[in-house]
């Protein structure tokens, strides 16, 4: 039984996207959308393969934008949330100007944040646009985490004489993982986006180039349609090595104890 | 003569949340060293809030309640709570579980290592040590969760119906083994529970309780000799002492329905 769910696991998905590129191409076949619209899946291929160094080293340089964004978000969020979670005054007197930091798009933000000194275009620049749309959602799992933690677990500890910070470390804290991790989650799949966003805009204003975003911006103004698909492709495979990097770390931490990996075998 | 003196007491204690009705009312009792009192009552009645009282989890409104003749809170480290679940960090192992008290007290690594584990074979856990608490059965997380309440020796046990959740063979088990340890490891004992039968096997004293305000209505001795073994449950004096206690609890529950 184990086997079949494992077949099909793999199986389904292939199916499905074979459906899609058959649609795909029908399409293009019998409907006679043009060619320039919506280029047929193997020329995409084939303009991925021949601008390949492209591509690859953009999808290089983007790569270390997004994991500098995502990882001052994976760092700055939690010591957000151990703030927020330890006081409800300080709860109170930060979460609505993180909501306002979080409402404001980003898209007003990164011509004013490239301007800044220290800051400016180019990493520095793609690296905060980075952390600003994807240290939020790890911020809202996590604080939830630590305020989630059981009151017999609470009770436990203040018969023990915890102190406050050693709930935090050995209670709070670990309590609080599967909510951090899921975090991590959303942020990995929002990194690369806003890297490459963060690309864009600042190819835009002439002073970023090398990444993914900025090949989007150089395609698009020589109308290479292939290419542009070619690097939505190579992005959304950028997105995969970051969700899978991260589910390799849930698995690493909470595999052994935590409830969403039981195993059925006792 | 420290030893005379009760190791709970409770004066004229009243309790209630915030404006809300009254709790628990009038509640006097007093409870010598070594002894084992069981609360029983229908739900509602407070039980629970009696032991969080006493372990200084829960403040009183009106009374005094002392834990060996100081204030519940400063009595914490003479005293261990146990839950009705078993309340094992699910991340941690067994052994660092039992482990965590005297983690969280300062103990060296070494010292807390070894007594973790000599408190995990008194309980009969020696094998699963480095097992998870979601892979064990729930009678041993229950040993666990003792194991751990035990390691700090404590002179008062509070349990909160511990064993409400495993089966009745368990239970049965549990209860001889939690009598076992006391002769091993000397503990008084505040037992909350729903079973007559349970009751009756623990305690030297059941305090039947009665709801609306939650307050002590009578109070059965139960006199039979420790240890107790098994065979206790057979024995008609066994029987006649939990039908005595059963129409007890019955005419609580018919007057707080009344």
């Amino acid at each position: 039984m184990k086997k079949k769910s494992s077949v099909s696991v793999w199986l389904l998905p292939i199916i499905t996207g074979l459906i899609f590129v058959a649609c795909w191409y029908s399409l293009r076949l019998w409907f006679h959308v043009s060619e320039w619209l919506l280029p047929m899946p193997h020329e995409i291929i084939a303009t991925m393969v021949k601008e390949h160094s492209r591509l690859l080293a953009a999808a290089g340089y983007t790569a270390w934008g997004a994991l500098g964004g995502f990882l001052l978000a994976a760092m700055t969020g939690f010591l957000i949330s151990l703030l927020l979670g330890r006081s409800l005054p300080l709860r109170r007197s930060l979460y609505p100007w993180l909501l306002v930091l979080q409402m404001t798009p980003v898209i007003v933000l990164t011509p004013i944040i490239v301007m800044w000194p220290l800051i400016g275009p180019g990493l520095p620049g793609i690296i905060t646009i980075t952390w600003l749309i994807s240290f939020f959602p790890i911020v809202v799992n996590t604080t939830q985490g630590l305020l989630s933690t059981d009151m017999n677990h609470v009770a436990l500890f203040r018969m023990c004489h915890a102190s406050r910070w050693q709930e935090m470390i050995y209670l709070r804290v670990p309590a609080a993982m599967p909510f951090y991790l899921a975090g991590l989650r959303i942020a990995a799949t929002l990194a690369p986006i806003g890297a490459i966003f963060g690309e864009y805009m600042v190819g835009n204003s002439g002073g970023g180039s090398g990444g993914l975003g900025y090949l989007v911006y150089s395609y698009n103004t020589q109308i290479k349609i292939p290419a542009l698909f070619a690097t939505g492709l190579t992005s959304c495979l950028l997105g995969f090595v970051f969700v899978a990097a991260v589910s390799l770390l849930n698995w690493a931490v909470l595999h052994k104890w935590h409830d969403s990996f039981e195993r059925e075998d006792h | 003569m420290a030893s005379l003196n009760p190791i709970v007491k409770f004066s004229a204690v009243s309790k209630r949340y915030g404006d809300g009705p009254v709790v628990l009312a009038d509640l006097n009792l007093e409870l010598a060293p070594g002894e084992f009192v069981s609360f029983i009552g229908p739900s509602g009645c407070g039980k629970s809030t009696v032991l969080k009282l006493v372990a200084g989890l829960n403040p009183t409104t009106q009374g005094q309640v002392s834990v060996a003749g100081t204030t519940p809170r400063q009595a914490r480290d003479r005293q261990a709570f146990i839950f009705q679940d078993a309340t094992l960090l699910p991340w941690l192992t067994t052994q660092h579980n039992v482990e965590l008290p005297l983690k969280l007290r300062g103990d060296p690594v070494a010292a807390r290592v070894a007594q973790a584990r000599e408190m995990l074979s008194l309980v009969g856990l020696d094998q699963v040590r480095d097992y998870y608490p979601r892979q064990l059965s729930g009678g041993m997380k229950m040993r666990a969760s003792l194991a751990r309440a035990l390691t700090l020796a404590p002179q008062l046990l509070l349990l909160d119906e511990p064993f409400g959740a495993l089966d009745e063979m368990t239970r049965f088990r549990l209860n001889e083994e939690l009598l076992a340890l006391r002769t091993k490891t000397p503990f008084s004992a505040l037992f909350v529970t729903h079973s007559v039968a349970e009751a009756v096997f623990l305690s030297n004293r059941i305090i039947v309780m009665a709801a609306n305000p939650g307050r002590f209505h009578a109070e059965v001795s139960v006199e039979f000799p420790y240890p107790r073994q098994a065979e206790l449950r057979e024995l008609p004096g066994f029987l006649a002492k939990v039908t005595e206690v059963t129409r007890l609890l019955h005419l609580v529950e018919g007057a707080s329905r009344a």
